[in-house]
Parts: structure tokens; C-alpha cells; sequence
């Protein structure tokens, strides 16, 4: 099979004449406006570089003017150098300026296709769109921009394609139930799950951030010459406030419950803008969040100012994860995630559910063929004896650096490190070994992690890759190791789990994996 | 002090203490290979240690004595222990491969997971005809899984068993 389609992938593949199409004409308007954005850094720096020149202004802009014009000519250069053509079995991107790109990438490779909007993009309706392989990302296939209406259409041929290779197999194959339906995606379908502008709120105001005073921060640093004084000098604010504001006079005059007063007011507004900043980053990014039933898979669009629309396909989907946090967890909040070969990073995540109740994530679960867990699963927990190790280990330490204080004549210091450290470890190690915990049942496998925001792994058996068993010296004497279970697109393992226990379920795992007709798994 | 003379009585454990299923051991050509490997390693340790003898006013072999015993253990006893501890067992849908005497590594990967299959022969290999079996899945954590030290002939048999399994790709 590989061997067949390495060949494919690396046999000269060219676009039949006259048969390869170009990007939208209008993604180069995109591209010049790309250019402005890069080169207003070069113009800053010109203008202060070039001191008191009369014409310095002048000189910038006309720096400015020609980083525009290059940027301009060369996307226009490339423009015209890119083709794209969807052939039967593959799609295929002729590119370079000096030097030629021909790349092919055959349906069956694609695990999921993606649309994404940015701002200007989408003003101008153009998309830009990625074929997602897995091939582990930087060498993804995207198309920089198309039309909306070209976009959609890729999407629709690459999905029949896909599906018409699958036809094409042995006929010995088991079809998936899905195919029976073979409906047209349907646009005006009730989504399986949405969030409205309130659920989106809610969302939000438990997404605290304080990365605006990363930014500030970051910012100030860098544009710290453009300001007429040093900000990093105390006594400058000092100064400041003591000139301007009568505030801050006040409250230095009340003493020490002013100073106290100031510090909560400190408090309280760095709790407001955290609070502030994460819901303007959640509103950005979840608006209008939409999740659909497909005929083949999940269709995902969200995205207030860059506008996404996934699909992912419900038989590629490796694993589930549910997440929440400590205060989340508290009102029932929690988040669904799908492990799938397509790479999983930041924005183009596999969120599906990313605010939900529980009794609205099993549905969409369930849609990927991932059962919640029974009332009567049986929780195991691995050995406690890899943190009584870690733990005896610690003390032994700590009791080493007690010895070496009590030498050299603090006797109480040694004292304390012995009696508030060793119950700190002993609580530490212990709280660790509670935080985790698996169960299988006839088709799957939990694993969970966490006390306060507890983060479960299901994961469907018949889809993992191997089960490994890991072992130090310290762990094979004692009984217990790491088993690690082959995951695509993610990783699964459960450590410190006795000796026994892991070749059991290495043994029930690899049953299940095996016992499944391969050509039964829906394609 | 008990965790060290426990390690050292798994250590003269004989190598049926492997594991329960009887593995097969790989080639012992393969120990050559390893021995040759550690000791282009162990000479690249002996170039500084021989400048160090010579430009540093120490007694002749002060330095260069130790430094050459250690690399003459590691050569005899390294390649011969992690021989010893190093076995496959080819199954009727499976292989497993344990590997390794400090850390020890025991994978299991179905045959109907394998992606694709690789056979690999380094220089060394080549002159003793021995080859590497690499076996891929599409999972994130051990990916691959190589099998070294096997008779360039098995490991292109077994590559052949192997991709019967594979009747399509699924992933």
C-alpha cells in the first residue's frame, strides 16, 4: 500500500496542458495590502534613522512605496507561476518562480479540508484553503486565495473523490452505514451544537486572561524610544502621579488603609481587564459557533474577524477528549475535543464542543461512535508505588539537607524542614497519585487525569496503533511501568500502572485490535 | 543499598526471564555490529584523552590507562548485555520487540496498524548482512518500531508476511 502510493507521490506529476487553474486574481489585492503591513516597521525605522533630514519623511514613504511595489510585483510573479489541478486521483500545485514545485497529493491522503477567512479576505470574499494530510504541518498543501464559491466546490470534489475511491475498492468491503444516506450536505439542517452570543458570553467570562499586559509589556519594549521618558524609571511615575493625581495624594494621606485601598483598586483592575480580554478573545474566536452533522463527518464554523469552517471527517476521528477547569467544572461547564490525524494546533484545533454541558457533549460524542462511560465502569488506579518512590526518594533527600543544617548548628532549621516538609510530601505525592485513574470497558478505554479539573481520554480500542510497555531499573524492581498506547494524532498512556495490570490490558487491547477485520473499519 | 544488589540479581537473571512468550533472539552478528559501533564511540572519547596525556604533565598512562579500560568494559560488556536482552516474537497477527537492559522497551504492534514497512542496512550492517525492520504506524508516541540485527533475508521474509497483513490501508 505505501509502497504504491510513494510511487504515486514521488512519480513526475504534471498538469496536463492547458488543464490547470489559477488562484483568485483578486488574492494579489490581498497580498499588496500584506505588504503595507510589512513595511510600515521598515518606515518607522527609516524615519528615525535618518535623524534631522528635512526629507525624511519623504525617504520613509519612498521606502515604504517599494517594499509595497516588490511585495506586489513578486505575489503577482508567483501568481502567475501557481496552477492548480484536481485530477482524478490527486490534486496537484505547480509552483516557484526559479525554482518548480510539483506536488501531488492524492485524495485518499486528505484527512480533513479547511476554509479560513481573514479580515481582508473576507471583505473581498476570497478563502483561503488548506488540504490537511497529517503529514505533520509545515508541509501541508493551501491555496492562497480562492474564491468562496471555488473554495466550496474543491471541498465538495475533494469529498466525492475521497468517497469514489472507496467505491472503487474490493467489493468485499463492509459499507458504513453512513453511506447509505449519501445526503447532500445540508445546509439548513439543525446544527448538532451551537453556541448563541450569551452561551459565548458565559464562555468568556471564565476565559480570565492577561496576555494584554504581555502585549503592553512587549510593546512598550519595543517602542520604548519612541517615549520621552524612561519607563522603566520608578521615580518618572512617581513623579508623575504625584503631580497629576490628587487620587493617589488622597489616599497616601490616609496611610496604610489608603495604601491597602490601592492595592485592591491595583487588584480589582487588573481582574477587570483579565476579565475583559478574555472575553474579547473568546468572542473572536467562538462567535457564532456552529457544529454540523454531515453526511460524512463534522462541519465546524466559528470565528468572529478570521472566519473558519472545518470539516472533519466522523471515521477519522481517533479519540475524545473531555476537558473543563476548577471554577468551570463548578457550574457544569465542560469542553469536547476530537483526536484526529489532522494536525491538532492551536486555532485549528478540534474543538467541537468548546463550552458545554455534559448532557450536550454525549450526543456529539456519540456521533463519532465514543459511548460515555457506564454507571457501573469500574475505575482502576495505577500502583501508588511509583509516588511512594518519588516520594521516599524526596524525604531521603530532604533528610540528607536537615542532617547538613543540624551539623552546622541550626538545629531548629532542621527541625522545621523535617516537620513541615515531610508531611508536605507525603500530601504532595499522595494527591498525585490520586489525580489518576482508567478503566476500559468492552470497547473502549478511559483514562483520566486530574482532582480539581479532571481531563478524560476516551479512546476507542479497535482504533489505536500498539501498546508499549516502558521500564527504569527503579520501576522493573518495583513492580509497575509506563504503558504507552499507540494514538494517532495524539498521545495516550497511563503511568505507573502495575506490572500485571499493564500486560492484562496490553492483552485485552491488542485482542480488540486484532479481532477487528481491518476491511471492516469504515473507510 | 537493598535496590542494588536487587538489580544486580535481575542482571545475572538468565535471558529466558525475558518475558512469557519465548522470544527469538536476533542475530549474534548483531553483537558485532554493536561492539564495532561502541568502539568507533569509545575512540572519539580517546583523542582528547590521548592530547590530555600528552599535554598535561601527568605520569605516562595516568589518563590514557583508565580511559582504555573503561572503553575496552564497554565494548565487551555493552553489545553482549544488550544482545542478551534484546528478542522479537513474530505472531500470527503481531510482533512484539523488547529491547533494552536499564530501560527496558517492550513493544507490540499489530500487523493490521502497520502504515508501512522499512528495511535498512547502515555499512556496518552490510558487511555482516544484516538489516534493520522498521515498522510504522500511524500513532504519535513509538510511531516506528525497529527491529535490528536480523539476517538481511528474514527481515525482507517477515517485511513480506507483514504486508500480506495489510490487505488496505485504513488510517
Amino acid at each position: 500500500m505505501s509502497e504504491k502510493s510513494k510511487a504515486v507521490a514521488e512519480a513526475p506529476v504534471e498538469i496536463p496542458a492547458n488543464a490547470g487553474l489559477r488562484t483568485a486574481p483578486l488574492g494579489f489585492v490581498v497580498k499588496g495590502i500584506e505588504g503595507v503591513k510589512n513595511a510600515i516597521f521598515p518606515m518607522i525605522a527609516v524615519l528615525f534613522a535618518t535623524g534631522s533630514t528635512d526629507y525624511r519623511i519623504l525617504i520613509a514613504v519612498g521606502v515604504g512605496a517599494a517594499i509595497v511595489l516588490l511585495t506586489g510585483f513578486f505575489s503577482w510573479l508567483s501568481w502567475t507561476r501557481l496552477r492548480y489541478y484536481v485530477g482524478e486521483e490527486d490534486i496537484r500545485v505547480e509552483s516557484g518562480i526559479l525554482s518548480r514545485e510539483a506536488r501531488s497529493v492524492p485524495f485518499e491522503r486528505i484527512q480533513d479540508v479547511s476554509l479560513e477567512q481573514k479580515l481582508i479576505p473576507r471583505l473581498l470574499s476570497l478563502t483561503q484553503i488548506k488540504f490537511e494530510t497529517g503529514a505533520g504541518g509545515k508541509d501541508e498543501l493551501s491555496l492562497e486565495y480562492v474564491t468562496n464559491a471555488e473554495g466550496a466546490r474543491l471541498r465538495e470534489v475533494v469529498r466525492e473523490r475521497r468517497e469514489g475511491v472507496v467505491a472503487k475498492a474490493p467489493t468485499d468491503l463492509v459499507t458504513d452505514a453512513i453511506d447509505d444516506e449519501a445526503a447532500p450536505l445540508a445546509e439548513d439542517a439543525e446544527p448538532i451544537f451551537q453556541m448563541d452570543d450569551r452561551r459565548v458570553f458565559t464562555f468568556g467570562m471564565f476565559e480570565f486572561s492577561l496576555v494584554i499586559f504581555a502585549v503592553l509589556a512587549g510593546a512598550a519594549q519595543q517602542f520604548e524610544f519612541l517615549l520621552p521618558f524612561d519607563i522603566w524609571e520608578w521615580e518618572n511615575w512617581a513623579g508623575a502621579a504625584g503631580k497629576q493625581t490628587e487620587l493617589v495624594d488622597g489616599l497616601s494621606s490616609l496611610g496604610a488603609v489608603g495604601q491597602i485601598l490601592g492595592v485592591i483598586l491595583a487588584l480589582g483592575s487588573v481582574a477587570v481587564i483579565g476579565v475583559f480580554t478574555g472575553m474579547i478573545r473568546t468572542f473572536a474566536r467562538e462567535y457564532e459557533f456552529r457544529l454540523d452533522r454531515t453526511a460524512k463527518g463534522f462541519r465546524r464554523q466559528r470565528g468572529l474577524f478570521t472566519k473558519t469552517d472545518v470539516v472533519m471527517p466522523a471515521h477519522r476521528v481517533q479519540a475524545a477528549r473531555i476537558q473543563t477547569g476548577a471554577i468551570r467544572r463548578r457550574f457544569g461547564w465542560h469542553s469536547l475535543k476530537f483526536i484526529s490525524l489532522a494536525q491538532d494546533n492551536g486555532s485549528s484545533n478540534h474543538a467541537v464542543a468548546p463550552f458545554a454541558k455534559m448532557d450536550e457533549i454525549w450526543p456529539i460524542a456519540a456521533e463519532a461512535e465514543i459511548l460515555p462511560p457506564g454507571t457501573d465502569l469500574q475505575w482502576l488506579r495505577p500502583s501508588p508505588k511509583k509516588w511512594v518512590d518519588g516520594g521516599v526518594l524526596l524525604a531521603v533527600i530532604l533528610f540528607l539537607v536537615a542532617i547538613g543544617w543540624s551539623i552546622a548548628g541550626f538545629l531548629k532549621i532542621a527541625l522545621a524542614i523535617v516537620v513541615i516538609g515531610f508531611p508536605l510530601i507525603a500530601l504532595g505525592f499522595w494527591l498525585a497519585w490520586k489525580r489518576h485513574r482508567f478503566a476500559r470497558d468492552a470497547g473502549q478505554l478511559f483514562v483520566r487525569e486530574g482532582l480539581l479539573s479532571p481531563d478524560l481520554t476516551i479512546a476507542p480500542r479497535v482504533r489505536l496503533q500498539s501498546v508499549e510497555i516502558k521500564h527504569g531499573p527503579l520501576s522493573r524492581w518495583r513492580g509497575y511501568c509506563e504503558l504507552h498506547l499507540g494514538l494517532a494524532g495524539g498521545t495516550l498512556s497511563i503511568d505507573g500502572i502495575a506490572l500485571d495490570d499493564a500486560e492484562k490490558l496490553r492483552g485485552e487491547v491488542l485482542e480488540s485490535i486484532v479481532s477487528v477485520d481491518f476491511s471492516a473499519l469504515p473507510k | 543499598m537493598s535496590e542494588e544488589t536487587s538489580i544486580e540479581e535481575v542482571a545475572e537473571t538468565p535471558i529466558s526471564a525475558i518475558g512469557p512468550l519465548g522470544l527469538t533472539q536476533v542475530h549474534p552478528d548483531h553483537k558485532k555490529v554493536m561492539r564495532i559501533k561502541v568502539a568507533i564511540a569509545s575512540l572519539v572519547a580517546l583523542i582528547p584523552a590521548t592530547i590530555v596525556q600528552f599535554a598535561a604533565p601527568v605520569p605516562m598512562g595516568v589518563i590514557i590507562v583508565p580511559v582504555l579500560v573503561l572503553a575496552a568494559f564497554f565494548i565487551w560488556r555493552f553489545p553482549r548485555r544488550r544482545y542478551a536482552y534484546k528478542g522479537y516474537d513474530m505472531g500470527v497477527d503481531r510482533l512484539r520487540v523488547v529491547r533494552g537492559y536499564w530501560w527496558r522497551a517492550d513493544a507490540v504492534v499489530p500487523f493490521g496498524r502497520v502504515q508501512h514497512l522499512d528495511v535498512q542496512q547502515g555499512p556496518l550492517e552490510r558487511i555482516y548482512g544484516l538489516a534493520t525492520l522498521i515498522l510504522h504506524t500511524a500513532g504519535t508516541h513509538n510511531a516506528s518500531v525497529p527491529l535490528a540485527g536480523l539476517l538481511r533475508a528474514d527481515a525482507e521474509e517477515m517485511r513480506e508476511t507483514i504486508r500480506q497483513h495489510i490487505k488496505r490501508e485504513t488510517l
